[in-house]
């Protein structure tokens, strides 16, 4: 049976392939993804691989394929993702397909070094433009009527205002000395980066002394930096200095700078004449660039298309070559052996695949599948779909199911929702879960087609039908607790009526109503909480405690028999005897007849008494159970209150010390009944040492019970190179911790009380400090005021009650399956089963690059 | 009275976690189905069963405001009397 309930039968297979037809048979299997195989030489390096060449064009093929994609997306080019996945294509097809990627690659690099040639003149272009126009200003600047060659006379001149700056420029000895020689200003023009100038100022001024004139003007438009793409600022400087001594100085400082230096005629007659130049060849420049950018996206276009389908042609064939290196070579070379786990299910799904491989291949000899024996523990292998995966996920996240063991996935799909929705009951709350996780139900496909990267999204939409059980069951919940938003809803009428006349209601501020008598129409509310509880905010609490304690323990006492029952399923499926008669015999009485038997006593305790009756079962001599449980437990006798009897039923003194006795007994019997078994055994065994034959009953011929047998033998076998004190010890162990256990986790699951205590508590609070205060207002402020605090309600709402109480609420959940239920009888000590799946490698793939950025 | 509600709810659950998993489909599934319909049955069967049994004889009753229980026989259908009272200011 495939389902769900354990994991598969899985048995080891050997594989026959002619070295022609594996490609193509692995290849079919991989489509499949059905088959895991084993590696057959642990001991070879990676390198000495048979298929190693392979398997590096693959990768190389594939960083090709990274490069381009690396490109496309560069330039914004979408890329067509049909969603299907071509096959594997022959081995013969990889030398064109190489062939194509080293063409693409080859014209791409060279289209590249081309642009960025191209754009370096451009930038130079520019700048020398950008140079020329600013020095201008300049230039005009310094003598708005002089040409340059009149500059060099100015100081000769001695123009008032120009004295000025030259006092600033040269110091006056300088000057003097200037004028002596007959001075000859030079200057040189530049473009720095914006933000390298101060600190280019700075040392301008330091190492030159004084003696340089800097002026600078900004570029406003960024230029691209042809290397890498940035946009950067920059700014054109031009630097007047006087003599060689120190036009060497500034050169060396603009070089250190990285500051790029450009030729600027001195005559404005001849700068124009350049400008006028550059603007042309920038001009030309311009088309050329475009025309290249045209063909490298023509390029990029035609890759995009293909792009996809490409890298999943890429990952499938090196999957191949990686599974192929794991294959064994026979002596003849003829023939490739493999070694795999298969579901015994599958196995004509599989030979189906490979006679289809063989077909391809055009190969004559089939290939054979042979069933082996073995030891080994198989791996686990859960056929899941879309809905049981989540839980499926949730189990395994605790630990992989041994083989074969009972999986509890299966009861968790309604067992995890319910005990979430005890803690979350709230019919608004779990309506609005239920609705998001719907929507994610509904929209599946377009939201799976978006493979978003976000994390926090990507666990909600794995979850999304975890998520809609666990909002559909506190709707549930919610109608039982009849809490809406801490309101409740008042749909078949309340069973509490006011008797008081008009004087007792006006006298007195609080009031109780009496359930002995007209109060209580000595009905209850035929379905959840009378809504008359959430009016009264004096006594709620006390009435809902007892009531949600009530209930917690009950579940949780359900759950863990439960689970305790399970783990009969497990004895009863492996043949463990023993085990049932020593472990689940002992473990089911022990927690039936204490813990129970103390559920009974709460059910008695809502049948038996009653504020209606009189004398021994009026609401004054009703007795508390934990006080009646923990008492019989020590043997102490419950005292008398007045004239009530401690007791609720006839009897209950003995059976309740019978039950004790009867629990108490089955400690020893846990903790000494399985090792003493195991001793004496062995014993016998060794008395006479041809064992009884198991395996003489068993002649279905090679069936998998007979296997799992086998394999069950050879577990003993094992189990008796331990030493008897280890065994001892592990049962001791063993015992101590179900004992021990029982009683913790019994009051493990009291959380469900606290956590659903503190929800309601928390709604309520919220309803009352933010919600209520717009309520109350009154006139047309109070619709604003509304409109305004009922946002911050609703954010609060999500936020704090759905989304932070649920993730605890989930989380306590959790819990209580992990430790509380499944500590019962799940061991979790296998391994998955991990097949050959070109889907699982595809995704992994598609993912992987992304995740190396995070 | 009291005993109706008890068959109506109890009879409900039989349908859903009994009769229902006969009908569930036949295929792989069925199994999950049937187990997942007995489950929900069982559980909220129980659920409401306790909370039925907590309410079946309370021993105490709900202990309100004055206020509160004049809404209350109002809005509830049993109105009380009040010709001749005047709420007092402090309430």
């Amino acid at each position: 049976m495939g389902s769900l309930f354990r994991s598969e039968q899985m048995t080891l297979c050997q594989l026959f392939l002619q070295s022609e037809a594996a490609y193509a048979c692995v290849s079919e299997l991989g489509e499949l993804g059905l088959v895991q195989f084993r590696d057959l030489n642990p001991d070879v390096n990676a390198f000495q691989r048979k298929f190693v060449n392979e398997v590096r064009r693959c990768d190389e093929m594939e960083r090709k394929l990274r490069y381009l994609e690396k490109e496309i997306k560069k330039d914004g080019i979408p890329m067509l993702d049909t969603g299907d996945s071509p096959e594997a294509p022959q081995p013969r097809e990889m030398i064109d397909l190489e062939a194509t990627f080293e063409k693409l690659e080859n014209e791409l690099r060279e289209v590249n070094q081309n642009a960025e040639a191209l754009k370096r003149n451009f930038l130079e272009l520019t700048e020398l433009k950008h140079i020329l126009r600013k020095t201008q200003v300049f230039f005009d600047e310094a003598a708005p009527t002089l040409s340059i060659t009149s500059v060099r006379y100015m100081y000769q001149m001695a123009d008032a205002h120009k004295e000025e700056e030259q006092v600033q420029l040269l110091g006056d000895e300088m000057r003097a000395n200037a004028q002596a020689q007959n001075l000859k200003l030079g200057f040189v023009a530049g473009v720095i980066l914006r933000e390298r100038l101060p600190a280019f100022e700075r040392m301008l001024w330091r190492a030159c002394r004084g003696n340089v004139f800097l002026r600078q003007a900004q570029i406003e438009s960024p230029l691209e930096d042809p290397s890498n793409g940035d946009k950067v600022f920059k700014s054109v400087f031009i630097i007047f200095f006087q003599g060689d001594q120190l036009k060497t100085r500034v050169k060396k400082i603009c070089e250190g700078f990285r500051a790029t230096l450009y030729p600027c005629p001195e005559a404005p007659s001849d700068r124009r004449e350049m400008a006028m130049g550059v603007m042309t060849r920038i001009e030309d420049l311009n088309t050329v660039l475009g025309q290249t950018q045209d063909h490298r996206h023509r390029v990029l276009v035609a890759a995009a298309k293909n792009l996809k389908n490409w890298f999943v042609k890429v990952r499938k064939i090196k999957a191949i070559y990686h599974t192929l290196n794991l294959f064994n070579l026979d002596v003849t070379q003829k023939c490739l052996i493999a070694e795999c786990w298969v579901p015994v299910l599958d196995i004509e799904t599989i030979q189906l695949a490979l006679r289809r491989g063989t077909e391809r291949s055009g190969s004559s000899v089939p290939p054979i599948l042979n069933r082996m024996q073995t030891f080994e523990n198989p791996p686990t292998y859960n056929r899941t779909n879309k809905f049981t995966k989540a839980f499926q996920v949730l189990i395994d996240s605790y630990g992989i199911a041994s083989y074969r063991e009972m999986n509890p996935a299966p009861y968790t799909i309604i067992t995890f929702p319910f005990l979430f929705s005890v803690m979350f009951g709230d019919l608004g709350h779990g309506s609005i879960m239920a609705l998001f996780g719907l929507w994610m139900i509904l929209k599946e496909k377009p939201l799976a087609a978006k493979k978003s990267d976000n994390e926090i999204w990507n666990i909600f939409f794995g979850g999304r039908y975890i998520i809609f059980l666990m909002g559909a069951f506190s709707m549930y919940t919610g109608f039982i607790y009849n809490d809406i938003f801490s309101k409740s809803l008042n749909i078949f009428g309340s069973r509490w009526r006011i008797n008081y006349n008009a004087s007792t209601i006006v006298e007195n501020h609080i009031l109780q109503l009496d359930p002995k008598g007209a109060d209580y129409l000595q009905s209850p509310y035929p379905f959840g909480m009378d809504p008359v509880w959430q009016i009264a905010p004096l006594n709620k609490i006390i009435f809902q405690n007892a009531y949600k304690m009530k209930i917690s323990i009950i579940f949780g006492v359900i759950h863990m028999i439960f689970g305790v029952m399970m783990s009969l399923m497990n004895y009863r499926y492996f043949n463990d005897k023993i085990s049932v008669l020593t472990q689940f015999v002992p473990q089911i009485i022990f927690l039936i007849f204490l813990f129970f038997y103390m559920t009974l006593l709460m059910f008695i305790k809502w049948v038996r008494y009653s504020a209606a009756e009189t004398g021994q079962f009026s609401e004054g001599c009703a007795p508390s159970i934990l006080i009646t449980f923990i008492n019989m437990v020590l043997f102490k006798p419950s005292e008398a209150k007045g004239d009530c009897s401690p007791y609720m039923f006839a009897g209950q003194a003995y059976i309740q010390k019978f039950l004790v006795v009867v629990a108490l007994l089955c400690v020893p019997v846990m903790l000494l009944a399985k090792p003493i078994h195991i001793m004496k055994s062995r014993k016998q065994a060794q008395h006479q040492p041809i064992m009884p034959v198991e395996n003489g009953d068993a002649e279905g011929g090679v069936n998998q019970e007979n296997l799992a047998r086998t394999a069950e033998h050879g577990g003993h076998g094992e189990h008796e190179e331990e030493e008897m004190s280890e065994i001892f010890i592990h049962q001791g162990i063993h015992t101590i911790e179900y004992v021990l256990g029982s009683v913790s986790h019994t009051a493990s699951y009291l959380r469900l009380w606290a956590l659903s205590l503190a929800h309601a508590q928390l709604a309520e609070v919220l309803w009352n400090m933010v919600l209520q205060n717009a309520l109350k207002q009154k006139g047309w402020m109070g619709g604003v005021a509304l409109w305004a605090i009922f946002a911050f309600w609703g954010v609060l709402t999500v936020g704090i009650l759905v989304l932070m109480e649920g993730l605890s609420a989930f989380l306590h959940t959790l819990r209580l399956h992990w430790v509380e239920f499944q500590s019962k009888f799940y061991s979790g000590l296998g391994y998955a089963f991990t097949p050959f799946s070109f889907d699982v490698i595809l995704e992994q793939g598609s993912s992987g690059p992304v995740d190396g950025g995070d | 009275m009291g005993v109706v509600p008890v068959i109506i709810f109890t009879a409900l659950w039989g349908v859903v976690g009994i009769v229902l998993p006969f009908l569930a489909p036949k295929g792989p599934n069925r199994g999950i189905v049937q187990c997942v319909l007995m489950l929900t049955a069982a559980t909220c069967w129980l659920f409401w069963l306790c909370c039925y049994m907590a309410q079946m004889n309370p021993l105490i009753g709900p202990r309100m405001h004055a206020n509160t229980i004049l809404i209350m026989a109002r809005e509830w259908g049993n109105e009380v009397d009040m010709t001749g009272f005047s709420p007092s200011p402090d309430h």
